[in-house]
């Protein structure tokens, strides 16, 4: 008997340096799915004792069932925002998995199919601020596989951004979408 | 009703306000520090008082001290802290003082790893303070639980005026989850007995029918003494056999009388089980995804899960295993309440599954102890 033959459920890890916001990316994904998508979710996380620096990971089970083990067993689908975390949890995604990497941070990839995408100079470009790259990841994430909707993301991100970066989160979103999308239009033509 | 994502800790300071709580004393301390957090911000805008003392000592005994003033009282700590409470833990048990100390726990010993889940504390939880001492110990295994066992937990200290402890893993407390806040008016919540005898005639460790002496509050006209040593119906120290015998039978009869109430748990797919996995907190939920699986096996496996640890249920454990053949022990410590278990149907028919790592038992791990058993 295998653990993860466990079907029904979506399992999701946002992972890399603590102060990347990859927790609180986990947070709003899980928002996203429990209060506008209306679906189980448990949200977990592991992080140093540090606030800055350090390996930090959020990991998000999605699923229209009760959802019993709380944590990844092997990830649909792996964000990893650093070289460590890619080092470390790649090795844990199911086969036909989707790892997304930010290519500026990553250089080793193990996986010929991943989707690698500038994450952090997207955020940059797009509104201006590094910070914003965690979102920048949600829209690709949600964009490549809607886990939940486009509009409970939106939803989600919006309700958490601090009053005065509304805008600055929503065109760091539509940048992510928009990455997305011209993903898909290139897998489409080949 | 509102749906939103909620932190294990957070429901447990909800839980908290929900019963009546309406004074904290802490000191943070990671992986607990959200329930602190959230109880500062909450707390005074209900005209409750919230307190950072200066230790862990110092926090149960601002709850002791206000508990005998009237109010509920709670504190939160993890496993260096609890090792600092277990003194008054003791005295709130001779003093009979109702109150609740959370421990998320933390794998240990000492300052160990802050933000790794452990269920080490599960022997200190019951023997940590020296003597004999009824203690009632509580333990969710999701955020709704951690809410719903914190209201228990007030009730269980306002009912039988004893300190209540509830144990968190890491994962629950730290765990984000779909919550529903049930409305105010199905909350079961339950005050201490008061007494309308007048001042003079109070006996404040009387013997009762329930075994409960009434608890009038410091500050309304009934004067008693509290201490930590043995004393006798009036509260004042004594060393008659005759008062120290009475006073530590009622004690535990108070508890032990009302098991029924005190005690409990979930029993899943039992009546036809060959083996069945016993299993508390976090490591209740890798043991159900495992059973999910064994049983789409036809693996004929069933669960209980321990929402009071605590008094440990011994009747049921002793009925669960003339049923199977085998019980499964997964638990994040190197076997604690196995032992337990083990005492009560024998060391031959208890499969242990045990990792103490900071790491969560995986279902795979009891999936492999099932095909063992």
């Amino acid at each position: 008997m295998k653990a993860k033959d466990q079907t029904g459920r979506v399992e999701i890890r946002l992972a890399g340096e603590g102060g990347q916001g990859m927790i609180l990316a986990g947070v709003i994904l899980a928002e996203a799915a429990a209060i506008y998508d209306g679906k189980n979710v448990v949200q977990t996380q592991t992080y140093g004792p540090e606030a800055r620096g350090g390996a930090s990971k959020a990991e998000v089970v999605i699923s229209e069932e009760p959802i019993d083990y709380p944590e990844v067993l092997t990830a649909d689908v792996l964000v990893a925002m650093s070289q460590e975390a890619c080092d470390k949890y790649a090795s844990n995604l199911k086969k036909d998995g989707l790892l997304i990497v930010d290519i500026d941070k990553v250089k080793r990839i193990p996986l010929t199919n991943a989707i690698k995408v500038p994450i952090t100079r997207a955020a940059i470009e797009s509104s201006g601020k590094a910070i914003t790259a965690n979102v920048v990841a949600l829209g690709l994430l949600v964009g490549l596989t809607n886990v939940v909707s486009r509009d409970a993301i939106e939803k989600a991100i919006l309700a958490r951004a601090p009053k005065g970066t509304e805008e600055m989160n929503y065109k760091a979103l539509e940048r992510g979408f928009a990455e997305a999308q011209a993903l898909l239009a290139v897998k489409q033509k080949a | 009703m509102t749906v939103r994502l909620m932190q294990g800790n957070e429901a447990v300071g909800w839980g908290a306000i929900a019963a009546g709580c309406r004074f904290y004393a802490g000191y943070p301390i990671t992986p607990s520090t959200e329930i602190a957090e959230m109880l500062s911000r909450e707390l005074p805008k209900l005209g409750g008082i919230f307190i950072q003392m200066e230790d862990e000592i110092a926090s149960l005994a601002a709850c002791i001290g206000a508990s005998v003033g009237g109010l509920k009282a709670m504190t939160a700590t993890s496993g260096p802290g609890f090792s600092l409470m277990q003194e008054h833990i003791g005295y709130a048990a001779m003093a009979e003082v109702p109150c609740v100390i959370v421990d998320v726990q933390r794998l240990g010993p000492s300052t160990g790893q802050p933000t790794s889940p452990s269920q080490g504390d599960v022997m200190q939880a019951r023997w940590g303070t020296h003597g004999d001492h009824p203690i009632i110990v509580l333990y969710p295994t999701s955020v709704s639980e951690a809410f719903d066992l914190t209201v228990t937990a007030f009730n269980f200290a306002e009912k039988y005026r004893t300190p209540v402890i509830l144990l968190l893993d890491e994962v629950v407390g730290h765990m984000r989850e779909r919550f529903e806040s049930p409305p105010l008016e199905e909350i079961q919540v339950i005050d201490r007995m008061g007494t309308d005898v007048p001042p003079e005639w109070y006996k404040p460790f009387g013997d009762t029918i329930s075994d409960v002496p009434p608890m009038p509050s410091f500050g309304s006209g009934y004067r008693y003494h509290i201490t930590g040593l043995y004393h006798d119906p009036m509260g004042y120290p004594t060393q008659r056999l005759d008062e120290i015998n009475p006073w530590i039978e009622r004690v535990h009869r108070k508890i032990n009388n009302h098991l029924e109430d005190i005690l409990l748990y979930r029993e899943e797919n039992v009546e036809d089980a060959n083996v069945v996995i016993v299993a508390y907190g976090a490591t209740a939920r890798s043991a159900r995804h495992a059973m999910k699986l064994a049983r789409q096996h036809r693996h004929h496996v069933g669960l209980v899960t321990l929402y009071t640890i605590w008094p440990f249920p011994e009747e049921m454990i002793q009925r669960v295993a003339r049923i199977a053949r085998r019980i499964v022990v997964p638990e994040m410590n190197l076997g604690q309440l196995a032992l337990e278990v083990e005492r009560l149907v024998g060391r031959h028919k208890v499969i242990r599954v045990n990792r103490a790592d900071g790491e969560m038992i995986s279902p795979q791990m009891i999936l492999d102890a099932l095909e063992g058993a």
